[in-house]
């Protein structure tokens, strides 16, 4: 019984937050997700959730902490600066192992930057971003479809390895609108027992501590290599791409959230031109789809990589592609969204440069 | 305790002091006359005698008292710097039948979590939030804190604090009586059992207000530093008495009408 609606992203993402039986959302407004705040204000309260305005996203993050450690399902939103704000939290949070979701429908930079949709926040999403060695688990969600299953995902995922998950979106995917359908999902059939919570101490069992402080050396060791244990595990089991029209490729382009949907429709119009061009979309930021692209490197003679940014992911397909094929990068900044007529551009000047170049050695 | 040297007929020796039940076996860490230790004792004799124990959880600050968890016996959650409110305030929304209370020292609770600070009386959370002012930074080393005094001596301040370079030393107890959401504001010591009996009173009236769901209960304890002031315990306590209480007199700030 899926009822199909039409929804802004962000009041998707709220909606599917609802229904995946989050019980705690702490935020503070900035454009482009205040939805999700606003949403929630009035149907998530209504429908029995805590929903809170903080005094900022620090407050925000470590309400979060806070809310996770007593075993609950919660979540923040924000965007770009918001989400920087954020990082010691984040941080804590992932040393502390605490299952949480935190959105990023991100915005351009650096500094104030403009509410226009960017892609600019993957290093910080996907490499840490705050300090010490620790990952979130990154979904890049491409459609307002996506923006609520991932939250559903994310609880499961969160709860499955005691670690913080991040949806991370573009301003595009929160304000535009487009049919959504909520799967069928009884939180109480997900929800995994905790007793490592802080709910209060009954006298049959030790108390219960949330902390990512360990001052020996050797302690400190032993939950770095769990976590690192964990993030091998993420990769073995959690890591997700989508492939377009890869079988035959000769030229491949990689993209994520919105600007995968746009390389898309160049792929299209390529192939209309005779141009045999696939995609490779990672849904996974991280873990990330490295053996899905190392396994196309030696079908395909070049790949573009598209972003919403200067160029941040593209380090990690050379990384998975390790010289083996020549990559291209195609990106705007600012707030502008590339169009289907430029990415197209950008992958018959790489087709082309790669027949001169199979002239000149034949 | 050494029966075989009594005399046959002496009365048996009645315990009248002994580790509450509520506090674990490990050893505190602080400096010898530290005030902290006494505040985690009075704080968790309180917990036993309301029989709370189970239902209770603390949230730590960083600090010297980072590691309380070590030693009060109940479920608890160590927050980042400054943020215990926030945490506590979560802790308590999403479990309202809960005792629920932050422990803070003065960089942590009147610096870096200022906003917190406020925002959480202000929202009048049901949780007690204990604050240790020892005016001084204990667990960096000896800084100045936002409640140094002035012409007091710190490793920020090695000259003493001054108002050109530092502004005033920060009133946050009378500041946080004034907002709404605070609905009982104490200003306590712990350096005479007097002022130990008081704020043991204190603490248990406010564990009453918040299973009344009265507000946020907010109580200071005028503490002391000895590693950082540099001095023996015994000074410690006297120049506290002598240099502190001027500024911050011990007192109910804010009482239920
Ligand atoms: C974000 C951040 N900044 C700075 C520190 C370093 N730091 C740890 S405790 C502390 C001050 C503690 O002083 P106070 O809150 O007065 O507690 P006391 O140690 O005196 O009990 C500072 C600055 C930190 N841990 N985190
Ligand atoms: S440094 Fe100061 S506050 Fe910290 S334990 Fe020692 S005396 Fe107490």
């Amino acid at each position: 019984m899926s009822d199909l609606r039409l929804m802004k992203g962000n009041e998707a993402l709220a909606e599917a937050a609802i229904r995946a039986g989050c019980r705690g959302y702490f935020g503070y407004p900035i454009t482009p997700q205040s939805e999700i705040l606003e949403y929630l204000a009035l149907e998530g309260r209504s429908r029995g959730m805590i929903v809170l305005q903080a005094e900022s996203e620090v407050a925000s993050i470590n309400m979060v902490y806070g809310g996770a450690g007593v075993g609950a399902r919660v979540m923040t939103s924000s965007s770009s600066p918001g989400i920087s704000l954020m990082q010691e939290g984040i941080s804590y949070i992932a040393g502390a192992e605490l299952p949480c979701l935190i959105v990023n429908v991100s915005r351009g930079g650096p500094g104030l930057g403009t509410i226009q949709p960017s892609q600019g926040d993957y290093f910080q999403a996907v490499k840490g971003g705050g300090h010490g060695d620790y990952r979130l688990l990154v979904l890049a969600p491409s459609s307002v479809q996506e923006m609520a299953d991932f939250v559903f995902d994310a609880f499961d995922l969160a709860d499955k390895y005691r670690s913080p998950v991040m949806i991370l979106a573009d301003g595009a995917l929160g304000q535009m609108m487009e049919r959504v359908s909520f799967r069928e999902y009884d939180p109480a059939a997900h929800l995994v027992a905790k007793p490592w919570a802080t709910t209060g101490k009954p006298v049959t069992r030790e108390r219960n501590i949330i902390t990512s402080l360990h001052i020996e050396p050797e302690k400190m060791e032993q939950i770095n290599n769990r976590l690192q244990e964990k993030y091998r595990q993420m990769a073995l089991h959690e890591t997700r791409c989508e492939e377009f029209q890869t079988a035959d490729a000769e030229y491949l382009i990689v993209a994520y959230g919105l600007a995968a949907r746009i390389a898309q429709g160049a792929v299209e119009m390529a192939r209309a031109q005779g141009i045999r061009a696939g995609l490779l979309r990672p849904v996974t930021l991280f873990p990330y789809p490295t053996d899905a692209i190392r396994a196309l490197a030696d079908r395909v003679r070049g790949v573009l990589v598209v972003e919403m940014n200067a160029g941040q992911m593209i380090e990690d397909v050379r990384l998975a592609l390790e010289g083996r094929v020549p990559v291209r990068f195609y990106g705007r900044t600012g707030g502008i969204i590339p169009s289907p007529d430029e990415v197209l551009g950008a992958l018959t000047k790489m087709v082309n440069e790669d027949v001169l170049h199979i002239e000149e050695v034949s | 305790m050494e029966h075989q040297t009594m005399q046959p007929d002496s009365p048996v020796l009645e315990c009248v002091y002994s580790r509450p039940g509520t506090l674990t076996e490990t050893r505190f860490h602080y400096c010898p006359g530290c005030g902290h230790g006494v505040v985690h004792r009075v704080l968790m004799e309180a917990v036993e005698e309301l029989g709370i124990q189970g239902e209770t959880i603390g949230v730590a600050p960083v600090g010297c008292s980072v590691f309380a968890y070590n030693y009060l016996d109940i479920d608890m959650q160590e927050a980042a710097h400054g943020r215990a409110s926030a945490v506590a305030t979560a802790v308590k929304r999403l479990l309202p039948d809960r005792y629920v209370f932050s422990y803070q020292g003065d960089g942590d609770l009147a610096a870096i979590g200022t906003a917190e600070t406020i925002h959480t009386v202000n929202r009048g959370e049901n949780i007690l939030m204990l604050f240790i002012n020892n005016a001084i930074y204990g667990m960096t080393g000896g800084q100045m804190a936002p409640t140094t005094l002035i012409g007091m001596k710190t490793t920020t301040s090695p000259l003493g604090r001054t108002v050109e370079a530092s502004g005033f030393p920060l009133k946050i107890t009378e500041m946080v009586a004034t907002l709404p959401g605070a609905y009982y504001v104490s200003r306590n010591s712990v350096h005479t059992p007097g002022a130990v009996r008081h704020l043991k009173k204190a603490i248990l009236k406010s564990f009453q207000y918040q299973k009344e769901k009265r507000g946020t209960c907010f109580i200071e304890v005028v503490s002391n530093c000895p590693s950082g002031w540099k001095m023996t315990p015994l000074e410690a306590n006297r120049w506290m008495a002598e240099h502190m209480f001027p500024l911050y007199p011990p007192g109910e700030i804010k009482v239920p009408k």
